[in-house]
């Protein structure tokens, strides 16, 4: 019986993995064919299968009048905006987060989860119900195609998160500690800016990950507000897919474009393991 | 502690988020009530017209309705299932845990779109490796035009990406139950099948409703992955509600109308969410 169950677990546990693993390995072994072996049947293993070359790899650094493909620019401005996104909704997202955990609100029947709720319930919000009023609203004034337009529609998809995973996050943060930094003589502010935010930092983390995770995979707000003037990586590479279809420059830039993302895979394990994010989920 | 500094931490957020939603959202409404499309762009009023049409006349749209519940159901479940096994598996020790830990997190943190792009090559009935595999057994389906099994290549692609996220929400609340209930069983002699009826799956209970709805809300907003692998082809055979609209609205330019789908939409998705939320519950909490 116990043996059956150990053989079990290892056996869909690598299926699993393989299943995981597939897509990746079917991407890295397409980089580094040509013409002929991706055309001509499919092929697997390089140097047996296929004579492996660069030259997917190599039309990523070539620039586009001698026929790369520019995935440079699209990529820092992926960068940018998620990175600039992300560190505006944890500052307000924080800030929010920290009053709804440690003040109590009432305006009518609206109370502290009321307010939390409407941050989270954001999510809920269909992309396409906004897509269409945010495309007529930036284009009236003419922020549409631009970084910052994409900025202010992203704010709104990270900051629901942020405020989900500080609002938990504070609330196992004792409060004695505030109580403590106010009778010392602090003043709210520098109790919040000296003493708790310190004592987050593994909640910070964890948020900025998420922001981070959800504004780079984004594409659908990418895709309907900005068109030539501002690329983004994934609008890029869908672009590239509908084109003449490449398929090794094609699996390069996708897995350049899919790579930096893999670290925070690692750091979100580290604090998975230390039992940060189980508050966050609750 | 003072009165007053509340508000200077909360409204900051809570200001910018009112702000840059409550315009669009009163202006779908607004625009839902106007004819607006390419050849008279204009917030003119034409009353419930839209409305009427979008409940008497167009059984595209709920069609496409239906299809997403289909999927976004379906896609759930499988995740929660399989996310269930493998963060069971990896909560206690085993060979390489952190190995396995990180790995089972990977596809969550890649952009969709792109590695649907990769699936697509995967899938290419006559150069992806699938097919060139299932040759051996002298089958070759057809994954991205036959209007069936389409539907199963987006559940395949979607359960690939997304069950990560289940599987990390469950393996964060498995590493945060208590150890009690667990000393209890084993001092019982309760057996592993037991002890999960009996104490894990419980005690898992408020963490799972957490982690379906969470994951229901993101699968409801399918789109991504629709368009770039079949286009919401063939026919309209995986078309969803979101990329119905994006066609009528950012396509057709029958803004109008697609305002009317979206709001009602939004209506719908509001109230089916409340309605599982409840009933996941009720059944798993047994209150």
């Amino acid at each position: 019986m116990n043996k059956l169950y150990i053989f079990l677990k290892y056996f869909f546990i690598v299926v699993w993995t393989v299943f995981v693993v597939a897509p990746f390995l079917w991407a890295l072994t397409t980089s580094f064919k040509d013409f002929q072996s991706v055309n001509g049947g499919v092929t697997y293993i390089p140097w047996v299968d296929f004579e492996p070359n660069l030259e997917g790899w190599k039309v990523l650094i070539k620039s586009p009048a001698k026929g790369g493909v520019d995935i440079i620019e699209p990529y820092f401005n992926s960068l940018f905006v998620t990175c600039t996104a992300s560190l505006i909704s944890i500052i307000l997202g924080t800030l929010s987060a920290y009053a709804l955990s440690r003040y109590t609100f009432k305006a009518g029947f609206v109370k502290n989860n009321d307010i939390t709720f409407f941050f989270i319930s954001q999510r809920i919000m269909p992309p396409i119900v906004l897509s269409i009023p945010f495309f007529l609203f930036l284009s009236s004034i003419n922020l549409l195609d631009s970084l910052t337009g994409l900025i202010v529609v992203y704010i709104v998809l990270l900051m629901p998160i942020a405020v989900w995973i500080m609002v938990d996050f504070f609330n196992k943060v004792p409060r004695e500690i505030d109580e403590t930094a106010l009778i010392d003589g602090c003043n709210p502010y520098q109790a919040f800016l000296k003493v708790v935010l310190p004592n987050s930092i593994p909640g910070l983390i964890v948020a900025g990950m998420f922001c981070i995770i959800f504004g780079w995979i984004d594409f659908f707000f990418a895709f309907i507000l900005t068109f030539t003037e501002v690329q983004l990586l994934p609008v890029k590479i869908v672009a590239l897919n509908s084109s003449v279809t490449p398929w090794w420059s094609l699996s390069a830039s996708a897995l350049v474009s899919v790579a930096p993302l893999i670290i925070v895979a690692f750091i979100v394990e580290r604090y998975l393991s230390k039992g940060n994010l189980s508050g966050a989920i609750k | 502690m003072n009165f007053k500094h509340k508000y200077f931490f909360l409204f900051p957020g809570l200001f910018v988020l009112i702000g840059i939603l409550i315009f669009p959202i009163i202006f779908v409404v607004r625009l839902s009530l106007s004819g607006w499309n390419s050849y008279n762009p204009g917030l003119d009023y034409i009353g419930l017209e839209n409305y009427i049409r979008l409940f008497t006349d167009d059984p595209r749209f709920w069609e496409s309705f239906f299809r997403l519940s289909f999927l976004s159901v379906t896609t759930v479940i499988l995740q929660y299932v399989i996310g269930f096994a493998l963060a069971h598996m990896v909560w206690k020790d085993i060979k390489f845990k952190r190995f396995f830990r990180v790995l089972f997190l990977v596809p969550m943190m890649t952009t969709p779109v792109i590695m649907t792009v990769i699936w697509r090559t995967f899938f290419h009935e006559s150069l992806g490796p699938v097919n060139d595999m299932l040759s051996v057994f002298g089958v070759a389906p057809k994954w991205l035009t036959d209007p069936v099994i389409a539907k199963f290549t987006v559940i395949i692609v979607e359960v690939w990406q997304w069950t990560p996220f289940m599987f990390l929400l469950l393996l964060a609340g498995l590493l945060s139950l208590p150890k009690e209930p667990f000393l209890a069983a084993a001092i019982d002699g309760a057996s592993p099948v037991r002890k999960f009826i009996y104490v894990t799956f419980p005690l898992m209970a408020p963490i799972s409703i957490g982690a379906i709805i969470i994951r229901l809300i993101e699968a409801s907003k399918i789109m991504d992955t629709v368009y770039v692998l079949t286009s919401g082809g063939p026919g309209t055979s995986t078309e969803t509600s979101s990329f119905y609209i994006f066609i009528k609205g950012l396509r057709e330019f029958q803004m109008g109308y697609a305002a009317s789908m979206s709001f009602t939409y939004l209506i719908i998705m509001i109230i089916s969410l409340t309605i599982i939320a409840k009933v996941l519950t009720k059944v798993l909490l047994k209150e």
